[in-house]
Parts: C-alpha cells; sequence; structure tokens
C-alpha cells in the first residue's frame, strides 16, 4: 500500500523462503525493534497463545482418545449422544435459516435505504451480543414458562415451549440472532446501491434485482455469517441450559450432553463428545479464514 | 448524499424490509426482554434492593467484576502483543496462530470449560506443576476463573487493535526515527497513541463478554459461595430454586451494566474512528 519500504532505511533483502516472507515492517530499518525485543516480544506472546488457546485444544483430543478408540466410540453413538446431536442439528437448522432471511431483509433496510432510527435499529440488533446467556433462558422462562406470561394459555393449550424443544430453538435463535445481519449491513453499505438502481432502471424486478445484482455481491458475507451464526448455534450452552430442563434423550444438545458426562465423572465419553463440537470449531475456523480472503478481496476489488 | 433523495428511491422492498425487520427484533428480542423489567417492576424497591445486595450475591459480584477485570487487563497486553507478532513479524506457523486466535469464539464454552479444568486440576498438564511447585490452585478456585475469562476474552482485543495495526502507515514511525526518537520512545508517543482507542475498545468488549460468561466458567470455577461463585450462576441457582423475583433482579442489575458497557463501547468506536478516519 504505502511505498515507505523504497524511501527510508531499506535494509538489503535477504532470499526469503515461501513460509516465512518477511514483513514490510520487518524490512524497514524505523519500524523494527532490536532483535533481542523482538526476540522477546515473540517468546511471550507466542508462549502466551500456546498456554491459553493451543493446549486446552490438544487437551479436548487427548482426554477423548485416553480410554481409547473403542471407549470414544460407543460415546458417539451411544443413542443419548444421538438423540442429543439430532436436537443440536434441529436448533440449528431452524435458527440459521431464520437470522439468514433477517440479516438480509435488515441489511438491506439499513444499507440501501435513509430512514430515521436506523443508528437505534443497529444497536439493537447488537444487543443480543451484550446479554449473558443465562438472562436470555430467563428472559423466555418469563414469558413461556409455566407461570410466565402466557403459561396459562400454553397450558390450556398444551404446548410446551420451556422444556421442550421450542424452548431451546428460540433461546438459539436469540444468541445467534445478530450474526449473519451484522457482517451484511457494512459490507451492503460499503457496496453502496449504485448497481441496484441501474438495474431496477433498466426494468428489473425486485427480487431479480436481488438475486442477480446485490446476492453476488455479498455471497461470501453471506456465507461468513452463516458459518458464525451456525458455530454459535450448535455451541449454545448457558440460555438452552436454562430452558431445557435436562431431559435426558429429548431435551439435551451436544453441549448439554457433555455437561451430563462430566458431572457423572465419566470424563471419557464427556470429552470423546466435546471433540466432535472442537472438530466442528476447528472445520469453522478452517472455512472462516478461507471465506475471510474473500470477503476482503471482493471489498478491495469494489472500490 | 443526496438529501434530496432521502424519502424517495427507485429501489424497491423498503416498506417490506424494515417491517420484516422491526417485527421479528420485538418478538425474538425486545418484547421478551422486558419482561425481565416488569417481572422485576412488582418487587417493593426495598424488597429489590435487599435480593441484589444479599450477602451471597454481592460476594459473586466482587468475583465477576473482579476477575473480568483482571482478565481483560491481562488480554489488552498479551492481546497487544500477539496483534503486534501477527501484523509485524513473521514466524512459521503465523496463519495458523492467527486463525486459531479466533478459537473462543467458535469453540463451545461448555467444551472450554471442561478442557481449561483438565488443564489445570492438581493432577492435569499444568496443574501438576503451578500445585506442586508453587502450591497455588487454580482449578475450583477464584483463580480457575480468571483462567477461562481470560481465554473467552482475547479474540476481542486481538482483533480490534489488530485492522489499526495494519492501516498505520509506516512514515509515522520514519519521521520519528529520523527526528532521533529511540524504538520505545516512538512506541510510547506515537505507536500507542494511536492504538489506544482500540486497545480500550477491546479491552471493554472483552469485560462485557467477561461479566456475563457462564458455560466455560462453571466447570473450573467449583462454584464455592461466597469464594468462587460468579453473578450468572446466581440467576441459575435462584431459578433452580422457584425464586424467579429473585433470579430477574439480579439480572436486571446484570443487564444495566451490560447496557452502560453497551454506551461506552459504542462511545469508545465513535473515538476511535475519528482518531483513524475508519468511520468513512
Amino acid at each position: 500500500m504505502s511505498g515507505g519500504v523504497a524511501t527510508w532505511g531499506a535494509a538489503p533483502t535477504a532470499p526469503q523462503s515461501v513460509w516465512r516472507r518477511e514483513t514490510r515492517f520487518e524490512r524497514n530499518i524505523a519500524t523494527s525493534e532490536p532483535r533481542w525485543v523482538k526476540a522477546l516480544i515473540l517468546i511471550v506472546s507466542l508462549s502466551f497463545f500456546s498456554i491459553f488457546i493451543f493446549l486446552p485444544l490438544v487437551a479436548v483430543f487427548v482426554e477423548a482418545l485416553r480410554k481409547g478408540v473403542e471407549v470414544y466410540w460407543q460415546a458417539i453413538v451411544d443413542p443419548e449422544a444421538l438423540s442429543a446431536l439430532r436436537l443440536t442439528l434441529i436448533a440449528a437448522a431452524v435458527s440459521v435459516p431464520l437470522n439468514l432471511i433477517f440479516g438480509i431483509a435488515a441489511a438491506w433496510a439499513i444499507a440501501k435505504f435513509e430512514f430515521r432510527g436506523k443508528q437505534l435499529l443497529i444497536t439493537f440488533i447488537d444487543l443480543p451480543f451484550s446479554i449473558s446467556p443465562v438472562i436470555v433462558g430467563l428472559i423466555y422462562v418469563l414469558v413461556f414458562g409455566a407461570n410466565g406470561w402466557l403459561g396459562e394459555w400454553l397450558i390450556e393449550h398444551d404446548i410446551k415451549i420451556i422444556f421442550a424443544v421450542p424452548g431451546i430453538v428460540l433461546a438459539t435463535i436469540f444468541v445467534t440472532f445478530p450474526f449473519v445481519a451484522r457482517e451484511l449491513i457494512p459490507l451492503m453499505q460499503a457496496q453502496g446501491k449504485e448497481e441496484e438502481e441501474a438495474a431496477v432502471v433498466l426494468g428489473a424486478k425486485g427480487w431479480q434485482t436481488f438475486w442477480y445484482v446485490t446476492l453476488p455481491n455479498i455471497k461470501w458475507g453471506l456465507l461468513y455469517g452463516v458459518i458464525l451464526c451456525n458455530a454459535r448455534a450448535m455451541g449454545e450452552f448457558g440460555a438452552v441450559s436454562v430452558v431445557s430442563g435436562h431431559i435426558r434423550g429429548l431435551t439435551n444438545t451436544l453441549p448439554l450432553h457433555v455437561e451430563i458426562l462430566y458431572n457423572e465423572y465419566n470424563f471419557a465419553a464427556a470429552f470423546a463428545v466435546a471433540s466432535l463440537l472442537a472438530l466442528l470449531a476447528l472445520v469453522t475456523l478452517v472455512v472462516k479464514t478461507f471465506v475471510e480472503h474473500r470477503v476482503h478481496r471482493q471489498l478491495t476489488i469494489g472500490k | 448524499m443526496m438529501t434530496s433523495a432521502r424519502n424517495f428511491s427507485v429501489l424497491p422492498g423498503f416498506g417490506l424490509s424494515l417491517g420484516y425487520t422491526i417485527v421479528y427484533l420485538s418478538i425474538i428480542v425486545l418484547i421478551p426482554l422486558t419482561a425481565v423489567f416488569i417481572r422485576t417492576a412488582e418487587l417493593s424497591f426495598v424488597e429489590f434492593w435487599n435480593v441484589v445486595t444479599a450477602p451471597r450475591v454481592l460476594a459473586s459480584y466482587k468475583i465477576s467484576f473482579g476477575a473480568s477485570l483482571a482478565a481483560a487487563a491481562i488480554n489488552s497486553i498479551f492481546g497487544l502483543m500477539l496483534a503486534w507478532v501477527l501484523v509485524r513479524y513473521s514466524f512459521p506457523g503465523k496463519r495458523i496462530v492467527d486463525a486459531l486466535i479466533d478459537l473462543p469464539f467458535a469453540l463451545p464454552t461448555a467444551v472450554a470449560g471442561i478442557a481449561l479444568t483438565s488443564l489445570y486440576v492438581h493432577n492435569g498438564w499444568l496443574g501438576q506443576y503451578i500445585e506442586g511447585i508453587f502450591g497455588i490452585k487454580v482449578a475450583f478456585a477464584p483463580l480457575g476463573v480468571l483462567v477461562a475469562l481470560v481465554f473467552i476474552g482475547l479474540p476481542f482485543v486481538v482483533r480490534t487493535v489488530q485492522p489499526i495495526l495494519e492501516d498505520i502507515e509506516t512514515e509515522l514511525e520514519e519521521a520519528a526515527a529520523s527526528l532521533g526518537a529511540r524504538r520505545w520512545q516512538t512506541f510510547r508517543y506515537v505507536v500507542l497513541p494511536i492504538l489506544l482507542p482500540a486497545l480500550l475498545t477491546g479491552f471493554a468488549l472483552a469485560f462485557a463478554r467477561a461479566v456475563g460468561e457462564y458455560g466455560s466458567v462453571i466447570f473450573i470455577a467449583g462454584n464455592i459461595p461466597f469464594v468462587s461463585e460468579i453473578t450468572p450462576l446466581m440467576i441459575i441457582t435462584k431459578l433452580e430454586q422457584y425464586d424467579y423475583t429473585g433470579a430477574t433482579a439480579i439480572a436486571v442489575v446484570m443487564l444495566v451494566v451490560s447496557f452502560l458497557l453497551l454506551l461506552v463501547i459504542n462511545g469508545l468506536q465513535v473515538w476511535a474512528g475519528k482518531r483513524t478516519g475508519r468511520n468513512r
């Protein structure tokens, strides 16, 4: 970007290997530290990373396989684990598409039009991120629980929401609410509305404009939001724990199943199920890194 | 840009998209959220005050807010270093480290909780040395809360500081160096002031997340009353005793803190935007 490298104090460039390319800061005397300072910062920060991020990740897999592959496999094909997996997939399959549609609608309104209270609306959309998961569970208990607002009506009509699947789905929708919207809003704002206006003026219908003009422009940002939304939907613990009631085989999601196994001192099984969720997290990070690159490129090409 | 076009646009779907957004937001978030405040209004102020200042609840604020502040401070220091290393230095495995920084966002909190516990118990990989050599108990003690909160807060600091650090023009540091500043002085008086708003935003985000965190903490904390009980756990405890109004009262305290933090964070972001010209 900046031509600073060539202008001042450019150090002679040594031949570089492919996997350790020097940064523009390292090639510039004015922006690099003495060798020992650099070594110290590298050692301290990477040790911190190893202890707090890398080691816990490794521990999940080591603990999962401690009692051998057989025990690992049994924990995963256990009927209760499978029903927990099913419920986790259901919660994600409902909440992700709903929040995807919401995210597109919100981003369309906010990025393509001017109206009063826009900033307030954006703040409200971000709200679920700043609320403790436990409180999310609590508010649904207060609304749908036996002595909540709709409690009597729900009992009369024999509808169960709290301590049942609908409550789990609702809590999951709440905690994953902003993911797609907050990814799309800045992206669509940056892209402006000229392309869509041109399409409409040329006679395209509303959905054609969206499908052929907007969607190709936002597809990577959309995917990015969906991946993060999905990871949180499958991994949510606090909010789901409050509304689930922990009924084994019925209202347990995978993270709740991990908790139950762990509290029964069945550590190998707990970590085996946890390793599935850790794998999901790793896949999420890989896809995310790839997509991030594409989003970045799309934005820079757009400019 | 064109103020005259505010009320007219050739693009379709304004009413539909905004209407859907507001209805969905209200049904999922806003209306259920008011339940907390309406339920609390059933209590008189004295009753409310007695619930939220009960000794065991007060002790939980001390743990929650104290550990969250300490964790956010630790993350600010090491998060800044990690962001610095990721932007400015080259080292083998850099891309893997960069990708794994987001692990706490992607890893379910329950998994993080049991993994951290297994590391820090008395016979764990780290616990056996920390307890054996230094005699310090981490798991099932207040320090365990701190460890879990450091884990979940780290990416907030790294990911807010990193882009600002990437955008800094090298010319500033070149000017400082050519005027005779030492490297440390350049960092202290040129680079750090540019990073400060982002660093504070990262601190506030990590703190806000830590205060409400539940899943990763309860496994490692040991949840001893007055010693290592966090405030979200107090809400759960009240709920399990069917004390809904008590749980709700504590939730109101936490929500008010969260909203205040949200205001602070918004203010910091506006400030950061002005400083770096990123809000265009």
